[in-house]
């Protein structure tokens, strides 16, 4: 079977890295909206925006097969302009970005409510309106959250595996992650050389990631002085 | 100087407060013990408390209206002190007071003695000097009202009276008026010429 190692890591990496950054806006978007707004709904919204984190990654592919797939006007319509979904890299991006999503938005979330609305007060009364208050004390205040927010979803995206496989299949140099790579190798021996390096490459980018998200905590609180 | 009408029906948790006063442009000082309502009607001065009810009026503009409020926090033009100074964490003392600053920062950091620490983050400060720079910041925006919330707990005394008094003469000279909550009238004297206190549900004129 050919299977290049290298080029699973990469394409881990990209997918990682562009799932973070594709879903930044939306997920920054909802998690200001449940930090800082009451509105009728909220619940729902919440709870809709959590699927994807209990329901089973292979049926979040099949779902989105069906949202995204050639026979779907969605799917036909990207085909149509050359960005079709199923079994392409941009599919295997979406499916990072879907089963990420609540613990982006979750992350997010946190970063908002953990800066004292009452600092947005000070600046509505120095005369700033709210958008330019988001950009001049929210975000600069919740910056190490929404970092590790990113840092988070790029770790998710890495090791997304069932929904993967469902939209984007394992097609070698294409789709192939490092968990579909690994999945694919599970016949050879256990020695074999790219299983271990498989392996390590998770270990080291995993933990990697880990450790940025708790210095990005760390960062956070000694930033709004909750210690100091 | 501008006058400030209120007529507001103040939350506080389960039970409300009535705050009826006109100020005839003058400055006031507003006591009562904690709790009774004080920073409430500061916030709704400022244009911060939803669910202040009834009718606010600045010179000559309903600031809050019984259909609601009228004038954003952020058109009001006021200088509001909480009470802790909620400097922003992110900014170093000379960034606090150039955020919405609409004067040189200089002579406005001299007037509150933190010419010093510019360079400073909040963390570093002591309260007192917190509160200062918080002053600071809402002097630089040239309000035109200035909303003091317990502004010298945290100073000691000598430093509250220069304070003070270089205060009480710039809003003065730049005819600022000034409402200042406290529970200790004396300390406030030369920045308020009447003086109102929170007895029980109601906002009644002493003295």
């Amino acid at each position: 079977m050919t299977l290049d190692v290298g080029r699973a890591i990469e394409l881990s990496l990209t997918v990682g890295v562009l799932a973070s950054l594709v879903g930044l806006v939306p997920a920054g978007a909802l998690g200001w909206l449940l930090a800082r707004k009451e509105f009728r709904g909220k619940a729902l919204l919440t709870s809709l925006a959590m699927v994807p984190l209990v329901l089973p990654p292979v049926v979040t592919g099949l779902l989105l097969l069906h949202l995204f797939g050639r026979a779907s006007p969605v799917g036909a319509a990207m085909a149509a302009v050359g960005w079709p979904v199923p079994f392409t890299q941009t599919g295997a991006v979406l499916a990072a970005v879907v089963v990420g999503f609540p613990l982006y938005v979750l992350t997010i979330r946190t970063a908002i409510e953990a800066v004292d609305v009452r600092y947005e007060d000070v600046s509505a009364s120095l005369g700033v309106p709210p958008a330019r208050t988001f950009w001049r004390v929210t975000a600069p205040l919740a910056l190490p959250g929404l970092a590790a927010g990113v840092v988070l979803a790029f770790a998710r995206g890495l090791g997304e595996f069932g929904a993967t496989a469902v939209i984007a299949g394992n097609m070698e140099g294409r789709t192939r992650t490092i968990a579909l790579a690994v999945y694919s190798l599970l016949d050879a021996p256990q020695d074999d050389p790219r299983v271990v390096t498989l392996v390590m490459a998770s270990l080291v980018l995993a933990m990697g990631s880990l450790v940025a998200w708790e210095g990005l905590n760390r960062w956070q609180r000694r930033r709004l002085e909750l210690d100091v | 100087m501008s006058e400030l009408s209120v007529d507001l029906t103040l939350a506080l948790g389960p039970r409300t407060v009535r705050a009826q006063f006109a100020t005839g442009g003058a400055s006031v000082c507003v006591l009562g013990p904690s709790g009774s309502g004080k920073s409430t009607l500061l916030r709704a001065i400022a244009g911060l408390d939803r669910r202040a009810q009834g009718t606010l009026t600045f010179g000559h503009e309903p600031w809050q209206t019984a259909a609601g409020v009228s004038v954003p926090s952020w058109e009001r033009h006021v200088g509001w002190v909480p009470q802790d100074g909620l400097l922003f964490p992110h900014l170093d003392v000379a960034g606090n007071l150039a955020f919405a600053a609409r004067a040189d920062i200089a002579p406005i950091a001299e007037l509150v003695r933190v010419s010093h620490l510019l360079d400073r983050r909040p963390r570093h400060l002591s309260g007192g000097e917190r509160i200062r720079v918080a002053l600071g910041r809402a002097l630089a925006r040239r309000p035109k009202l200035l909303l003091l919330d317990e502004p010298f707990a945290a100073l000691d005394g000598a430093l509250t009276t220069s304070i003070v008094a270089a205060l009480a003469e710039y809003v003065r000279a730049e005819r600022i008026p000034v409402v200042v909550a406290t529970h200790d009238a004396a300390s406030v004297a030369p920045l308020a010429s009447v003086t109102l206190e929170f007895v029980g549900d109601r906002l009644v004129q002493r003295g």
